[in-house]
């Protein structure tokens, strides 16, 4: 059963093939079996999941029960959660328990979905590789010597290791796309403002985003249905209206342009996996698709932009943690100047005093006009490359990631080059657009993923896409060894 | 040559109004004054992990308000800025303000510096942005308290150019503003719970100079009499410094009003760097002229029209008008006062500054509150122009309504101060005095006509005196004189 899709499970749970406490307490036992290894749970919910099973049984019982009624899945921590810790992977936050939950979240308790546990992620979701986490790395469930990626490791490795079905996770510039590719799950990227970003901790307010980290692109259209939409709390939010994200999984994708960005195949991409993401592009020539070469000239500049906004956005956001009113605060403060600089030296850790940093450095006066106004002109720059991309294919395709999972302290005492791994998807960040990865292939026994860039709220387009390519492969049922 | 011969003044100010909506500016918890620490401050305002700011309407509404107001120009759009800097009660790390692309641009209003000149002020801008909280660092030893109730209250700040040149006429341009907000109901203007509260940039140059001076900032301003003492203080101190050859430093100072002196904050060296840069949590405001259209709609008469009003069509002087129209709730008990009266301005005019204003300040408390309304005061009125009593006896029947004892009619009749305008009544109240006082009478008929008006107003006191006050004096008067001439 655990190796169920959300559709397989909602369809299992309406036909009392297995009911929502059996369902529940399987993934509880995987979770608490598989953790200490992997790593992925900051917090694993037993009681109160159990709890909300039998609720959800009697529910289905009585016919009150909706679609995911009863399904188990799990939080990224840094969604705020009703009583729950949420740590957003940092010491700055170990004592922390919101008063009220995300938007995200609440929808999906609404939707009836029970919350297993809360993942582990990069530091206030800033990593590549889930190092950075205060509660430890996650490691890699086909390789456990390997990095999940990040910074919604924990999310993708629970997915890829079945201790869950399906998980949130945030996207920032990459963190669902990077940890998806390594791990081979599905992870959508939706439209900046598309899923609301209430009770999201935040890191870049700018580039952050919510979405689905499922088995399957079905699973992630069966999410977004109910977690996409506006949100009064957001003003951030598109008030775009939503599609049914599964309406047009079947339709034909006969005589849609895709274009295959040059610079998204240069030399940074690892030949293997450009290899596999060709093969790819074929599966989806063999669907009728059309190939373009397009340009997007200035993908260069993406990273160094990227590394400017983030951080500005970063230093600020994160001046509420001061030791305050609430999160880590130092013992015995001589006075208030000591009262912050401690608390602040104390609770965070080495990647995000980097980059608390870096962005304060960027927005002081003198610098801003070289730094963040900068940045923020070729953020335009890019979005407007990806509009006239737009003019002439309906989709875009290529690699989510330069190459596999890469081993665990390989790169996190060089920052610059694990910077440089997030090339292929920040992009989408800057210009706000939704992006997909999918799993496609293996190279060594470690996964792969492709990505599909859409335009402005074309997530239905995406996964489309996504769903047809994924009936006609089977790299997205793989499930690594040592967790069948 | 004396000091304000050789130096001139240059004196700029920032007002923070706070907006009167309902609610704060990013979040739905209240604005109400005077609440247990920390009991009107929601998630939002405590700056917890995840919220979101969403921006009040009103108070956006209320600035577009204000900017038409002053004739400024309302930019189609307008940016939230964070300006970064820790402290205590500021619960986010930054303050939500606006920096490049205020909501309103480039105003003036005038004022009068004396009796027959008036000066432009210009205001640079007006921006929204929320207040922070409270530090009290009094109550708990050796620790800080933190009161978030007034975090996120929505605040318009108001820049001037540099146009003042001395106290006075920064008083008199706080004043003006402090009004207006009142008139257009976007400010309660209640200085001493800080909904009103004012900032001085001042400096001093020798005259003819080009240049500016060093500037210092007055922090702290809360009476319009501790801002005049302060920038007054403030100047002194700065000439005597230039005047001993020392430097005026750029900084930050604070006004401590029980001992009437400035005294320095911080200096531009400690100053922050606010790393200003848009909010990306919030949207740019898009104003529309339809939206101005209908704010213009809604803005009512305001003081300077009211004024000029007062003096053209309902003949009061300068000095009545000027007085009636600074708070638009004496305006609006006045006018309701000429309303009932079917128009008697200068009887209600004197009324409402005499009496009732005394009455008021001796009890602290505005006209709204007045136990005495204009209804009532107009109804009173209205007995002294029918002569059911005097002015003097109206001054009785005032205070009992003032007392709570009823109004006018009421009064009158339990107390029985009931004008006598029956000339046979008073003839015998004459008759009376007359008889009583023989000899002032046979003084009175030999005396020269300038003597006799003298001895005319005794009588007519003993006559008062023995009516109570209710024989008509005007009845007397003339009575009296031909009975005396007998």
């Amino acid at each position: 059963m655990y190796k169920s899709t959300l559709a397989e499970l909602s369809v299992a749970l309406e036909s009392k093939k297995i009911s929502s406490e059996e369902l529940t307490q399987i993934y509880i036992e995987r979770c608490k079996k598989y953790n200490d290894s992997l790593n992925c749970f900051i917090t694993i919910i037993e009681e109160k999941a159990l709890k909300k099973a039998k609720e959800a049984d009697k529910k289905r019982a009585s016919g009150t029960g909706g679609q995911f009624t009863g399904i188990p899945i799990a939080q990224k921590d840094i969604f705020c959660t009703d009583g729950i810790k949420t740590s957003c992977g940092s010491k700055m936050l170990d004592n922390f328990v919101a008063p009220y939950d995300a938007t995200l979240v609440k929808r999906m308790n609404k939707a009836g979905f029970i919350m297993l546990g809360k993942t582990n992620m990069d530091e206030f979701a800033m990593g590549s590789s889930n190092e950075t986490s205060f509660y430890g790395p996650v490691k890699n469930p086909w390789d456990t010597s390997r990095v999940p990626g990040g910074s919604s490791g924990g999310s993708a490795s629970a997915v890829a290791a079945r201790l869950c079905p399906a998980a949130s996770g945030t996207d920032t510039g990459g963190s669902i796309r990077q940890p998806s590719s390594f791990c081979g799950i599905t992870g959508l990227k939706p439209t900046y403002g598309r899923v609301s970003r209430y009770g999201m901790i935040a890191f870049a307010s700018s580039l952050d985003q919510g979405g689905p980290m499922t088995q399957t692109a079905e699973d992630a259209a069966l999410i977004m249905n109910v977690i996409a939409g506006f949100d009064h709390h957001d003003s951030t939010s598109a008030e775009e209206p939503i599609d049914d994200y599964t309406a047009k999984l079947n339709n034909s994708i006969k005589g849609l342009k895709i274009g295959l960005p040059k610079q998204y195949f240069d030399k940074n991409l690892d030949k293997n996996v450009a290899g596999l993401i060709e093969d790819g592009i074929k599966e989806l020539e063999k669907l009728g698709a059309k190939c373009v070469d397009i340009e997007l000239p200035h993908t260069e500049l993406s990273i160094p932009a990227y590394y400017v906004v983030a951080p500005a956005e970063c230093s600020s956001n994160l001046s509420r943690f001061d030791g305050v009113r609430f999160g880590h605060r130092c013992n015995e403060p001589e006075n208030l100047s000591d009262l912050y600089c401690r608390s602040r030296q104390e609770g965070f850790g080495k990647e995000v005093k980097r980059r608390i940093m870096t962005g304060t450095y960027v927005l002081s006066a003198g610098y801003y006009d070289a730094y963040y106004l900068k940045a923020q002109k070729i953020r335009q720059i890019i979005r407007n490359d990806f509009q006239n991309a737009f003019k002439k294919v309906d989709i875009i395709a290529g690699p989510t990631t330069t190459g596999t999972a890469f081993k665990l302290n390989e790169k996190i005492n060089d920052p610059v080059s694990m910077y440089l791994s997030d090339i292929y998807t920040v992009s989408a960040n800057l210009a706000g657009l939704p992006a997909i990865s999918i799993p496609s292939g293996f190279i060594e026994e470690l996964p792969a993923g492709m990505q599909l860039i859409g335009n402005y709220f074309q997530e239905s387009l995406l996964i489309n896409v996504a769903h047809q390519f994924q009936k006609i492969t089977d790299w997205h049922q793989k499930i690594p060894k040592s967790y069948e | 040559m004396n000091k304000s011969a050789k130096w001139e003044t240059i004196i700029g100010l920032e007002i923070h109004a706070q907006l009167l909506t309902k609610s704060k500016i990013f979040s739905g918890a209240s604005t109400n004054f005077g609440a247990e620490p920390n009991t009107q401050a929601c998630a939002i305002d405590l700056g917890l992990p995840g919220v979101l700011p969403v921006i009040n309407e009103q108070a956006i509404l209320m600035a577009i308000k204000f900017g038409l107001a002053i004739n400024a120009e309302i930019p189609q759009k307008s940016v939230f800025a964070r300006k970064n800097y820790f402290y205590p009660d500021l619960p986010k790390g930054y303050q939500i303000s606006q920096f490049e692309l205020p909501i309103v641009n480039s105003g003036c209003i005038e004022i009068k510096i004396n009796d027959n000149e008036n000066k432009i002020i210009r205001i640079t801008r007006a921006h929204l942005e929320e207040d922070a909280g409270k530090s009290n660092h009094d109550e708990f030893k050796g620790k800080t308290g933190i009161d978030l109730n007034r975090a996120g209250n929505p605040l318009l700040e108001i820049v001037s150019e540099p146009d003042m040149n001395n106290a006075k006429e920064a008083i008199s341009y706080l004043k003006k503003i402090h009004s207006l907000v009142r008139y257009l109901k976007i400010c309660d203007g209640n200085m001493q719970e800080g909904s009103f509260r004012c900032d001085a940039n001042i400096s001093i140059k020798e005259r003819n100079q080009k240049e500016l001076g060093t500037r210092t900032e007055i922090k702290n301003l809360n009476s319009f009499k501790f801002i005049e003492t302060a920038i007054n203080y403030e100047v002194e101190r700065q000439i005597n410094l230039v005047e001993s050859g020392e430097l005026v430093i750029q900084e930050t100072r604070l006004y401590d009003a029980d001992k009437n002196e400035t005294r320095s904050m911080r200096s531009k060296e400690e100053a922050n760097d606010y790393r200003y840069f848009p909010d990306p949590d919030l949207l740019p405001i898009l104003i529309s002229n339809e939206i101005k259209t209908k704010v213009e709609e809604s803005i009512p008469e305001l003081p300077d029209a009211k004024r000029n009003r007062y003096q053209n069509e309902l003949g009061l002087s300068e000095y009545d008008s000027n007085n009636l129209t600074t708070n638009p709730d004496i305006a609006n008990y006045f006018e309701e006062m000429v309303r009932i009266t079917g128009g008697d301005a200068k009887l209600c005019a004197n009324w409402i500054m005499g009496d009732l204003s005394a009455s008021l300040n001796k009890k602290n408390i505005g006209i709204k509150n007045s136990p005495v309304s204009a209804k009532m005061l107009g109804d009173m009125i209205n007995l002294i122009k029918d002569k059911i009593i005097s002015g003097k006896i109206a001054k009785i029947v005032f205070t009992a309504m003032w007392n709570g004892e009823g109004d006018a009619i009421s009064i009158i009749k339990n107390k029985d101060l009931k004008q006598v305008t029956d000339s046979n009544e008073i003839e015998k109240l004459i008759n009376d005095i007359i008889s009583e006082n023989v000899a002032q009478v046979e003084q009175y008929k030999n005396s020269s006509p300038e003597k006799k008006k003298k001895m005319i107003s005794f009588f007519v006191g003993q006559i008062m005196k023995k009516s109570k006050g209710k024989a008509n004096p005007k009845q007397v008067n003339e009575l009296l004189e031909e009975k005396l001439e007998d």
